[in-house]
């Protein structure tokens, strides 16, 4: 039987959402006080959706430990506390929280095996959140 | 369509063992929680149905009828028990969260007629939850409702 499981983690971190595809104006235009050059923070929320059958001798879809242990090395040592722009995945993609998405979902599909990713979506503050469940 | 949304909390115990495994099996899987003394949470379960919207009512489903339903089926089963030894469900499966959205569907499925059963949510914290849509749900699998 299939089932999803949806874990929350929190990290914060610094962006500046800029495009060297625009001039200064557009970016402004774009951005408004997001293009601030000297960038600003959020406490970002990110829930892992995965799914599977549940195990009959465990029931679960997967350990937690395995899930917590993933999101902890690769995602929240990653970000937590960094300034995004830096990161190698901003470094031609601007950080929004679109771009965010994609790239944690990238990490985890690429690199979790004990379950399958059904999506990430991210929670840029209380009042806005994102979703990616990669190309469909 | 129109899906509905009904919230509602519940508080139990729980441990997590399974007999087939040995002590340091059921250690490792589960680790603090197979505590054979269990522990607690405070559980919140949130149950979507579809269904159209009736031309002289309003309503998908009446909420009354959807929140009697709920209580019955789940809360006075479920609230304030030890989930491992008093629902007959979890003498037999281990009461996982997963297993509870499965368990909870079996309950509710069956009982609600002028709406269709869209998903389960159990929240164990608010940082941790499960989804069932009854995707690939065998009844005979899942020994023990009420």
């Amino acid at each position: 039987m299939k089932a999803h499981l949806t874990r929350r983690y929190m990290f914060s971190a610094s962006h500046r959402l800029h495009s060297d595809k625009l001039s200064a104006e557009e970016n402004r235009a774009t951005y408004g006080k997001c293009n601030n050059p000297y960038g600003h923070g959020h406490n970002y929320t990110v829930e892992i959706t995965v799914s599977g059958p549940v195990d009959e001798q465990t029931g679960m879809v997967c350990n937690l430990v395995d899930l917590d242990g993933f999101v902890r090395s690769e995602i929240l040592e990653r970000y937590d506390h960094q300034n995004l722009n830096l990161l190698r995945e901003f470094a031609k993609e601007v950080p929004t929280t679109e771009n965010l998405c994609i790239a944690i979902y990238e990490i985890v599909t690429r690199g979790f095996r004990h379950a399958h990713l059904e999506k990430v979506r991210i929670e840029e503050t209380m009042m806005n959140s994102f979703e990616y469940r990669g190309e469909e | 369509m129109v899906y509905l949304t009904r919230k509602t909390e519940f508080s139990a115990s729980h441990f997590y063992h399974n007999p087939e495994f040995t002590p340091e099996e059921n250690q490792r899987v589960f680790g603090k929680c197979n505590n054979p003394n269990g522990h607690g949470h405070n559980y919140t379960l949130e149950v979507t149905v579809k269904g159209a919207v009736d031309p002289k009512s309003g309503f998908v489903v009446d909420l009354k009828q959807l929140k009697d339903v709920m209580g019955r089926e789940v809360l006075d089963a479920f609230d304030h028990r030890f989930l491992n030894k008093e629902v007959p469900e979890f003498l037999t499966k281990i009461p996982t969260t997963e297993n509870l959205a499965i368990a909870i569907w079996q309950r509710l499925a069956p009982k609600l007629n002028a709406a269709q059963l869209h998903r389960v949510r159990v929240y164990e914290t608010p940082d941790l939850f499960v989804d069932f849509y009854g995707e690939n749900f065998h009844a005979k699998d899942f020994h023990g409702g009420a």
